[in-house]
């Protein structure tokens, strides 16, 4: 294999030299370059974040104030809030929307195909993705799924309502809620069509990381980002084929009188034909996706977190190989316990118990990660950069809604918590939050790799991050209290019986802190947009940092590297490691050894 | 109240947004030429932000307990419940521990180890111990933790015959529900959404001699202390009978009949006189009052004076009016029950009216 690696690295940079001549539309639309498509994904995905949190924030304005009209809704919402009163279905339509464009189109796609597609090949030391022409045909599916999902809110009868779930009969019966008619049609393509692009982006993150690292990058030398992205890419394979069952089976019996999922129903006064499909099934191909589907949205933040931590602690990652192996355990549990957000969906006892019994095993891996975090900071030299922060909140986050875990993830503890807002409260904070944070610290940390050499505003950063920080913890720590009164999510309003009146003043201030902290967005947003053209040329590595993607070129060229590719002598997680005789850093002066360096005779070789 | 906590927030986000640019422009006049690279200032400045950030978490976890505990569901009204809500003090405080710890430790050393120029961070790659140690005791915690709950969940769940419950169907459609009780035979008729027709809404086999003495009813009674076997049907989409009082909840899924047991041991009439129910209830009225005086204002009806009633209500998105489709559950003594359910006409009525209107 790294006599293979070695003639292709070879092939490479005979290759190079001669240019191609590139127009603007092989440059900046059909490229097929992974540092372009990476663009692609990140700016296709902060788009779609907008609309995403934009919503959050209309459907929080009408929780908090159920019986006040907003011009604001008039102006988003024109037929479904005339006078400015939400209409129900408009409500539901906006949680269904927000849960799906933020799961999957703003952490799958923008946080995975973003740094997957900039990081494999640039760590890895690498010219480009195996198929650079699959790489773009998955960006272009995944822009196309986008565009039909903004397009399915346009719908005279409003877009898909069933909640992010889509759970059939609700989402199969146009009777039954009107978004299940053409915006229901319209979201089952558009996720049709963003599984086929998941799957394609996948498949050559995995080869990608198999077949082309650079000569001496054995696995066990892998940056702890790629060991993320590479698992990641592995359980989507394993995973998103299942989902798109359940989506065409849902298309069928939506449009072609089967019944998959539809029994003995008796709707707007006549019964259906459908026999002997169940719900359950469609519950048990939706989670088989849906859960490790929030593993494949926080694995490539951990990974992330990781590697920001660990350069900006000037320290190595503690328990490199105890990191790694659990991202191998996550995955593989994972792909065990779906079964958890199905306690109470009428399947046998018996399976509540085995998954119960899965699903805390998830905590142990998980603890050790929060555990190993927490002492990679411990006496470290911690260079506060915005994408530090980030990734301490991210730990703080991660820790926060991971322990509401042990009690949603014990069947009997669920019984009582589960769809109220105490579920809400718990995956926000542990996937939703956390894996923002892993995103922003991305984006903070590789910009300079992103935008040639730029990076962003640190002063505009701090200020996003406090209030991010702060604004987070108010909208998703008293969630939980909403939950434990027994609040089920999804309600319209809460006003319309007595009992959760005195829920009134919570949910003014979760409101008021969703408000501030989607408004400080805009601070990211316009530090994002201005440091992309204005932004001040750091040095080529701002951080100082050991792994490749620093050594590359600081323009955008074809193939990363002017001359050969580096060879890799050395793990990832060489930082403030001292000589033999203990008297200073290995290389004077400089506390971090870049993976490229070859081992020098004053210095041990440890195996990590 | 409302406008009090709005004024607050704000103002104190507006201090906060206020300190902080300030603080930074303080750190970008003395600034070294790190560029968008941390200084040693931002280090030392964000340091310290950490440790307000750690007290802020500290703060609002006791602001929320102090002003919204009384929010939560008072103790459970029945004989499961109370297993349930140990497993959930146990867990809690589990969570609140490990909660303060782990970010007392990652907070406080995001502080002390602050960059500063020139410090040496301590190369420590890794330690077997220290992994076999924090693997350990999660396995170990969690153990615990998982046998307790299967236990109660086993015991939940596994409903014997022997209990000899009472059977009563819940019957789901958008949006209302109904109860069918079993009547003198404790057996209920058979019944499929295809026989629905007319006051038949439930699709009972009028055939079936078990369903004669079926008794339909909106509103659900049961008798204190016996246990209750509900069979649960829905006619058209999912929805979930949720109970948060007697911290009972299970789907209701078209095609299929789920099932939920469980025994009521406190009254209606005995919660209303729960401490925290009726602390529960003053301050609703109160905030009904408020509410009331602005309606009047503007010339319309004052809300209703609200009283405790156990409630049923769904919990799975079941279309626009998800969020109104509930059943008051009353909770009385074997006597009372009796008598109400006397009143109640049986289903063979039902059925000869429909004759008649063929």
């Amino acid at each position: 294999m790294s006599a293979h690696t070695e003639d292709l690295a070879v092939d490479h940079h005979d290759d190079h030299g001669h240019h191609h001549k590139q127009t603007f539309i092989s440059k900046y639309i059909f490229s097929t370059d992974h540092k372009m498509i990476s663009r692609q994904y990140l700016i296709t995905g902060i788009f779609m974040g907008i609309i995403g949190i934009l919503m959050s924030v209309l459907f929080r304005m009408q929780i908090a104030w159920p019986e006040e009209p907003f011009t604001i809704f008039e102006i988003f919402l024109g037929k479904w809030a005339e006078g400015g009163v939400m209409d129900p279905s408009v409500y539901l339509a906006l949680v269904t929307i927000h849960g799906t464009i933020m799961v999957f189109f703003v952490l799958t796609a923008g946080l995975s195909g973003t740094f997957s597609n900039l990081l494999i090949p640039l760590q890895i030391g690498a010219r480009d993705m195996a198929s650079g022409f699959l790489n773009m045909v998955s960006y272009w599916l995944f822009f196309i799924s986008s565009v039909i999902m903004v397009l399915s809110l346009f719908v005279e009868a409003g877009p898909a309502s069933a909640g992010w779930t889509v759970y059939p009969p609700l989402s199969a019966l146009p009777q039954a809620i009107p978004g299940s008619g053409t915006g229901m049609t319209l979201w089952l393509v558009s996720l049709a069509i963003f599984i086929a692009s998941s799957l394609l982006g996948s498949l050559n993150y995995i080869v990608t990381t198999l077949n082309l690292r650079t000569k001496g990058m054995s696995m066990t030398r892998l940056p702890l980002t790629i060991w993320a992205f590479f698992v990641t890419a592995i359980i989507g394979v394993v995973s998103f084929p299942v989902l798109l069952s359940a989506a065409l089976m849902l298309i069928m019996d939506r449009s072609f009188g089967t019944s998959f999922f539809l029994s003995d129903i008796y709707i707007a006064g006549e019964v259906l034909h459908n026999q002997g499909g169940s719900p359950v099934l469609f519950e048990h191909l939706f989670w088989f996706l849906g859960h490790p589907e929030v593993y494949i949205v926080i694995l490539p933040a951990m990974g992330i977190v990781s590697e920001v931590m660990a350069t900006n602690s000037r320290k190595p990652i503690f328990g490199y190989r105890a990191m790694i192996a659990s991202i191998l355990a996550i995955a593989f549990l994972s792909t065990i316990v779906w079964g958890h957000h199905m306690f109470v969906s009428g399947m046998n006892p018996f399976l509540g118990s085995v998954f119960t019994f899965t699903t805390l095993l998830i905590a142990i891996p998980s603890a050790v990660k929060a555990f190993n975090w927490i002492t990679t900071i411990w006496k470290g030299n911690l260079q506060m950069n915005p994408a530090m922060l980030f990734s301490i909140a991210f730990v703080s986050t991660f820790i926060t809604g991971g322990l509401t875990g042990i009690i949603l993830g014990d069947s009997a503890l669920d019984i009582n918590v589960h769809d109220t807002y105490f579920v809400i409260a718990h995956f926000h904070l542990v996937m939703g939050i956390s894996a923002v944070y892993g995103l922003l610290a991305g984006v903070y940390h590789w910009f300079p790799k992103l935008f040639e050499g730029r990076l962003m505003n640190k002063n505009l950063g701090y200020v996003h991050f406090w209030i991010t920080a702060i604004g987070a913890y108010g909208i998703f720590f008293p969630m939980h209290f909403v939950g434990m009164a027994g609040l089920p999510r999804r309600y319209y309003t809460n006003t319309n019986f007595p009992y959760f009146d005195d829920l009134a003043d919570i949910n003014v201030v979760i409101t008021i802190f969703a408000i501030i902290t989607a408004a400080v967005q805009v601070v990211f947003l316009y530090n994002f947009f201005h440091s992309i053209f204005y932004g001040k040329v750091g040095p080529k590595n701002p951080w100082k940092s050991t792994t490749l993607e620093w050594t590359a070129e600081i323009k955008h060229i074809h193939g990363n590297w002017d001359g050969p590719i580096p060879h890799v002598y050395r793990w990832p997680y060489d930082y403030s490691k001292l000589n033999k005789d203990e008297t200073g850093y290995v290389i004077p002066g400089q506390d971090f050894i870049p993976q490229n360096i070859p081992l020098k005779e004053n210095e041990d070789e440890l195996n990590h | 109240m409302t406008a009090f906590l709005v004024v607050l927030v704000i103002i104190l986000f507006g201090v906060a947004v206020w300190q902080m640019t300030k603080v930074f422009e303080m750190s970008k006049t003395k600034q070294t030429d790190t560029g968008d690279i941390a200084s040693d200032k931002d280090n030392k400045v964000n340091g310290y932000l950490m440790v307000m950030f750690l007290v802020f978490l500290y703060v609002l976890a006791i602001v929320c307990f102090w002003k919204w505990g009384d929010v939560l569901l008072p103790e459970a009204g029945s004989e499961h419940g109370s297993q349930i809500d140990n497993l959930m003090l146990i867990s809690m405080i589990l969570i609140f521990f490990v909660g303060i710890v782990t970010h007392w430790l990652l907070l406080s050393f995001a502080f002390k180890y602050r960059g500063e120029k020139g410090k040496k961070a301590v190369f420590y790659a890794d330690n077997d111990k220290l992994e076999f140690i924090w693997t350990i005791i999660p396995v170990i915690v969690l153990a615990g933790l998982i046998i307790y709950g299967l236990f109660t969940w086993t015991d939940i769940m596994n409903v014997s015959e022997e209990d000899d419950p009472l059977v009563v169907e819940l019957y789901a459609y958008q949006f209302d529900w109904r109860a069918r009780y079993s009547g003198d035979d404790n057996t209920l008729g058979e019944a499929n959404v295809r026989l629905i027709e007319g006051v038949n809404q439930l699709g009972v086999d009028a055939s079936d001699p078990n369903a004669q003495d079926d008794i339909v009813v909106n509103e659900l009674h049961l008798p204190v202390g016996r246990k209750v076997l509900f069979k649960m049907r829905s006619q058209d989409v999912l929805h979930s009978a949720y109970m948060p009082h007697f911290r009972a909840q299970m789907n209701v899924v078209p095609g299929m009949v789920t099932q939920f047991a469980f025994t009521p041991t406190i009254t209606t009439e005995e919660m209303r006189q729960n401490d925290d129910v009726v602390e529960k209830v003053r301050h609703i009225n109160e905030i009904r009052r408020e509410n009331s005086k602005e309606l009047a204002a503007k010339g319309e009806q004052p809300l209703e004076s609200y009283e405790f009633d156990y409630l049923l209500l769904c919990n799975k998105i079941c279309g626009i009016s998800h969020y109104n489709m509930q059943m008051k559950i009353v909770v009385e003594s074997q006597e009372d029950y009796e008598a109400w359910l006397a009143e109640q006409p049986k289903l063979d009525e039902t059925f000869a009216q429909l004759k008649e209107n063929r």
